[in-house]
């Protein structure tokens, strides 16, 4: 907080305002980009000149796009996957950290070593693949799912936060006959409304942008969410450059792939002004130790 | 609060039954941890035998050491490690500093605005997706993309960026900044905005100027951040995330991009050799584990917090 001891007009604030406007724009320039060239024509692309403004605008790859069955159903397959999975997850970290934040639950210790060690230790990608494979997991929606219902760091968060709620509250409750489920519902989730959302945020982040255990577990159309779908498009069209491939490369539209991965982007860009808010919070409760 | 002497007659019987309440809620949890994290344990022993789908884990004959042996022999695998280190190493010196000075330059800044946009617009890739990255790399980098258009349109010949090993590295650490610098930012300016203006107060009292403030305030408060997370990247140096190699990487580059994680993927997933691919797996976590405490045992030793 040393700015205070600087006058705003300095030699320092100036160029300080320039290293922030070109970090700004080494963000947005890429992203500016491929928005420019999703609505941008095939000519004006194949002579170079789109830059951060689409030349001879059209629409016709957007089209491509939503016209494409399969692109529009991942994305609401993604929605309800990333919803739901979110819901779940929440409410079972929940459900492990309330009893976890009891200072006199005999034997929290030994339960919060097996969860701790699985940040760590895990069995590997092999080992976890066969065990989906034999829970016949493969090829359902569970298998994106279960695997990752728990979170520990998530949880660790959460338990923090509930044990610095006032156990005089608990007090009061229990001598009114309330049990501890009650207290759960009555006290510590009203209580922690906004570190319970941050938690449902980092678990729809993680869930919406994730496709490892799609591209593991997965192999039907149907259950592929909306960034894998573009990975699969991307791919198709992916052809590095080698010299005697320069003319499939002109073919090959430019535009919808742009189109795609814009279309892939929105969603997040929809939330991320009210999501950044949350996660910055959430570094915050991460911070507080016991 | 007190405890309350007068609650203690009837605070033996309903621990009782709120205890149980308790474990009641840990059940499906715990139940979760066993099977997802502990259950695959049991898989690892795959490393020592010879798989036979029809066989299952428990019956498939053991073959000790065999596919250690095979991996210790293998061409790829040392390939991999080696590409696995050279790309942390590089994340490490390349990216690592980016975020710091970034967080000390805008720590330093008066106009609340521009640094509250800053911070919002740097944090955004960190939430787009690896395929979504990787998507506008292949498509600002690619041959028709936009800088192959601004260096063809200064008089150079198109260059290849994506297709060539040599150039594939700086894209994967220049794909990492542009991804993570954001991110790291917003944690050291989380750490800074912890330190007591007083300690300014005083510095610039004593007549120390801005590079003094930050030399021998804010550098010296944040080193504790600094400390625990260049040791535990040191000690992460063998592992490394499965998206953002495989994402970036295509057919050409895969002398260079072919990490220890993509290599377990190929061998095991995609050519079905699961023993194989378990042993690969389990010498890089146990080697990577042990790295990781001995990191936080340095980190403990040099007087900082550990993460363990």
């Amino acid at each position: 907080m040393s700015s205070v001891y600087d006058k705003k007009r300095s030699l320092f604030q100036i160029i300080m305002i320039l290293v922030c406007i070109i970090a700004m724009a080494a963000v947005l320039f890429p992203i500016l980009n491929i928005v420019a060239t999703s609505l941008s024509g095939k000519n004006a692309i194949a002579k170079g000149q789109v830059g951060i403004f689409p030349r001879e605008f059209t629409l016709e790859a957007y089209e491509m796009v939503f016209t494409n069955s399969n692109i529009v159903r991942s994305l609401f397959f993604s929605i309800a996957l990333t919803a739901g999975y979110a819901f779940l997850a929440t409410f079972f970290t929940i459900l492990a950290a309330y009893p976890l934040s009891k200072p006199d639950l005999r034997g929290r210790h030994v339960f919060l070593v097996i969860i701790t060690v699985t940040m760590y230790v895990s069995a590997g990608t092999i080992p976890s693949y066969l065990l989906v494979k034999n829970l016949h997991l493969m090829n359902t929606v569970w298998a994106l799912v279960l695997p990752g219902m728990i979170s520990p760091f998530n949880l660790i968060i959460l338990r923090t936060f509930f044990a610095g709620i006032n156990r005089a509250l608990y007090e009061a409750a229990y001598m009114d006959g309330c049990g501890e489920w009650g207290c759960l519902f009555r006290i510590t989730i009203p209580l922690s409304l906004p570190s319970i959302f941050t938690i449902m945020l980092f678990y729809a982040v993680s869930r919406w942008n994730g496709v490892t255990d799609v591209l593991y577990y997965i192999n039907k159309s149907e259950l592929y969410t909306l960034q894998y779908q573009l990975k699969m498009m991307l791919d198709s069209l992916q052809i590095p450059y080698r010299p005697e491939e320069i003319e499939t490369m002109l073919i090959t539209p430019e535009n919808v792939k742009c189109s795609t991965i814009v279309f892939a982007m929105v969603p997040m860009l929809i939330v991320y002004p009210f999501v950044q808010k949350y996660f910055t919070r959430g570094m915050t409760i991460g911070g507080v130790k016991e | 609060m007190g405890k309350g002497v007068t609650m203690k007659p009837c605070k033996k019987r309903r621990l009782k039954r709120r205890e149980i309440s308790l474990y009641i809620m840990l059940l499906i949890p715990m139940l979760y941890f066993v099977v997802f994290h502990y259950a695959p344990m049991y898989g690892i022993q795959v490393a020592f035998k010879k798989y036979n789908v029809f066989q299952g884990i428990a019956d498939s004959p053991w073959v000790g050491f065999q596919y250690f042996k095979e991996a210790f022999g293998a061409v790829e695998f040392w390939r991999a490690v080696k590409n696995t280190l050279l790309l942390n190493l590089g994340e490490l010196l390349i990216n690592f500093p980016f975020p710091i000075v970034l967080a000390i330059l805008l720590n330093e800044m008066c106009h609340k605005r521009i640094k509250n946009l800053t911070q919002i617009i740097l944090y955004l890739p960190h939430f787009l997706s690896m395929v979504i990255i990787a998507g506008i790399v292949y498509q600002v980098f690619g041959t028709a993309g936009i800088v192959n258009n601004i260096v063809t349109s200064l008089g150079f010949d198109k260059v290849n960026f994506l297709g060539d090993s040599a150039k594939w590295r700086p894209l994967y650490w220049g794909a990492g900044i542009w991804m993570g610098a954001g991110y790291g930012m917003i944690v050291y300016l989380a750490a800074m905005a912890g330190i007591n203006t007083e300690l300014y107060d005083a510095a610039y009292i004593d007549g120390a100027g801005r590079w003094k403030r930050i030399w021998h305030v804010t550098l010296p408060q944040i080193r504790p951040t600094i400390v625990t997370m260049t040791i535990m990247n040191v000690g992460k140096i063998l592992s490394i995330g499965f998206e953002r190699p495989y994402l970036l990487s295509n057919v050409l580059v895969q002398d260079v991009s072919s990490v220890i994680s993509t290599y377990v993927y190929s061998v095991g997933l995609q050519a079905g050799r699961y023993d194989y691919a378990t042993a690969v797996g389990l010498f890089q976590s146990v080697v990577a584990l042990c790295m990781v405490v001995t990191a936080n045992q340095v980190a403990k030793k040099c007087g900082e917090e550990g993460i363990m």
